[in-house]
């Protein structure tokens, strides 16, 4: 069993107007090498699922979004995503924004193979005037509690960075948070992992560290090869968000034609040119751990 | 008492938020911001003991981690608290946050989604984040770095992120849950939503300032609380736990000008 393929090779099974989950979480272990293949490809009509980082805001620059379900866009230190806040403002994007649990119990509904999940948050708030197809219920038990009834987000396919993955898809995942990736990679149900080195045989080579898995891999369908390639978002416990370079990727929202030279300077032909563009896998490697 | 230090307006606030969080019990502080976070960690060592803070990353800490602290003097670890089990300490309402709002209208609903019609913003921020969440689950203060109506506006906020005391937006018949506000912090005074069916309310007003000045900076009637006293100022001991936990004074940079806690009365 062997589900390696190149980066082309997986992003070239994705396909125009998917649903695609993304893992991590605003500027942290974010599949940044998968997303930046997306951007050297045709795709487009996207709908990203995503507690959003910088790989909404990218997306969305190229063209290739047609919509967005998230709790929130941001790159943390950095508060506001200029490339999302962009397309928003000029009315370019269809949205469903979410109250950060509500997001939980929608792909934890889809991960259960159930409709909705039943809930009490986005309550008395905007989420619902918004959010018009979100349904509100009576509980069975007692009519005067109301509920939201948050539906199944179920990504056709989820994109999640890891840190060692072997070529049957076993996956493990060091850092100190496994944020949300166990969820979406069950809600989808399908995953393309990337992952900072791919192993023969994780067993083999990392049985003591079996413990750090958030998915089994009958989830995962391909397993990409992406050192460093969580960069410019922190890859826990290897290197840190690179806030030089997402204030440079910034900046240039702020300039006519910033998007086209983020590409051509950055984004480039493929990811060991981009690595290189950025400063180089020892400057990477060098990027401290955030602390907050 | 008699003051011999002089402090900065900022480090007024950070004393008057942390007053939040005294009588809350063993809950989950977060304070969310520069001004919020040393509150939070001010309660801990000056007025709760039994506060749980965090690393604002995935661990608690039994002591409050200083701003800017370098890794090798980070206190230690008492626990995980990953992301997903910040979710289920807000649900079980055992968390009381302070946070930060763009908006806030007199039914104590914030906004940080976005400016103008939501569905074509005239500014996006964030997106609602977990406020709709954390307003009908746990109690939630806020702290505001400028007081003016742009801030505290008239009608409602452009979206409502945090549910608050407003019918408008639930079911007839539906029961509610409990709105829990606890203090909200601004340059010119603190505030809550105390009043008669929680109308906001003036608790005390930072040394020099007005109520006719506060209540023009805001965009709905304001009520004096029945004790409506001068804001305490921080004690020698408060400044010196204020420093600890912000060595660098990145608390200088987060009130515009970084007036003194004192301010001259206008000739």
């Amino acid at each position: 069993m062997n589900k390696q393929k190149s980066l082309r090779e997986a992003v070239r099974s994705l396909h125009d107007g998917m649903v695609i989950g993304v893992g991590g979480w605003g500027a942290r272990r974010k599949p940044m090498a998968l997303v930046r293949e997306i951007l050297r490809s045709d795709l487009k009509d996207l709908t990203l699922v995503a507690y959003g980082g910088p790989e909404v805001g990218m997306l969305c620059a190229a063209g290739k979004v047609r919509k967005v379900i998230y709790g929130f866009v941001s790159l943390d230190r950095i508060p506001l995503e200029p490339y999302f806040r962009k397309a928003r403002e000029a009315g370019a994007i269809e949205v469903m924004e979410l109250d950060e649990g509500m997001f939980l119990l929608g792909l934890r509904a889809a991960a259960e193979g159930v409709p909705f999940a039943p809930t009490r948050l986005g309550m008395g708030t905007d989420v619902l005037t918004y959010n018009p197809d979100l349904r509100l219920i009576a509980s069975p038990y007692d009519a005067q509690d109301v509920l939201v009834a948050m539906p199944a987000l179920k990504p056709d396919i989820s994109l999640i960075h890891v840190s060692r993955a072997d070529r049957r898809g076993n996956v493990q995942t060091d850092g100190r948070d496994p944020y949300f990736d166990n969820l979406i990679a069950r809600a989808s149900g399908r995953v393309i992992v990337s992952a900072e080195e791919v192993h023969d045989r994780l067993d083999l080579s990392h049985s003591d560290m079996a413990h750090k898995s958030l998915f089994d891999r009958s989830v995962v369908e391909t397993v990409v090869a992406a050192p460093l390639g969580a960069h410019p978002t922190t890859a826990h416990d290897a290197y840190g968000w690179d806030m030089a370079h997402l204030k440079t990727y910034c900046d240039g929202a702020r300039q006519e034609g910033g998007w086209d030279a983020y590409m051509s300077d950055y984004v480039g032909a493929d990811e060991p040119a981009y690595l290189e563009r950025v400063g180089g896998a020892d400057a990477i490697r060098n990027l401290s751990i955030p602390n907050l | 008492m008699i003051h011999t230090e002089t402090f900065t307006l900022a480090e007024l606030m950070i004393t008057a938020a942390a007053r939040a969080f005294a009588d809350d019990g063993e809950v989950m502080a977060n304070g969310i911001g520069t001004l919020p976070r040393i509150a939070a960690g001010l309660a801990k060592l000056r007025l709760n003991d039994r506060l749980l803070l965090t690393d604002g990353e995935a661990f608690s800490v039994e002591e409050p981690i200083p701003l800017g602290c370098a890794p090798e003097e980070r206190p230690g670890h008492a626990g995980w608290f990953p992301y997903g089990r910040v979710f289920e300490c807000l649900w079980s309402g055992r968390r009381h946050a302070m946070v930060t709002p763009v908006q806030i209208d007199r039914f104590a609903q914030a906004n940080i989604s976005c400016l103008g019609d939501f569905r074509k913003p005239k500014v996006q921020m964030l997106g609602v984040r977990g406020f709709p969440g954390n307003s009908i689950c746990h109690r939630n203060s806020m702290l505001v770095t400028s007081h003016d109506r742009r801030t505290f506006v008239p009608g409602e906020v452009d979206v409502v992120c945090s549910a608050g005391f407003n019918d408008r937006l639930w079911p007839d018949g539906a029961r509610r849950p409990e709105i829990r506000i606890g203090l909200v912090v601004t340059p010119l005074c603190v505030m809550d939503f105390g009043g008669p069916d929680h109308a906001p309310q003036v608790r005390s007003l930072h040394p020099g300032v007005t109520f006719d000045e506060v209540a023009a900076g805001t965009g709905f009637e304001l009520l004096r609380a029945p004790d409506l006293h001068e804001t305490a100022m921080p004690t020698a001991e408060d400044l010196a736990v204020i420093r600890r936990l912000d060595p660098e004074d990145q608390r200088a940079g987060a009130v515009k000008g970084n007036p003194q806690g004192i301010r001259e009365k206008a000739a």
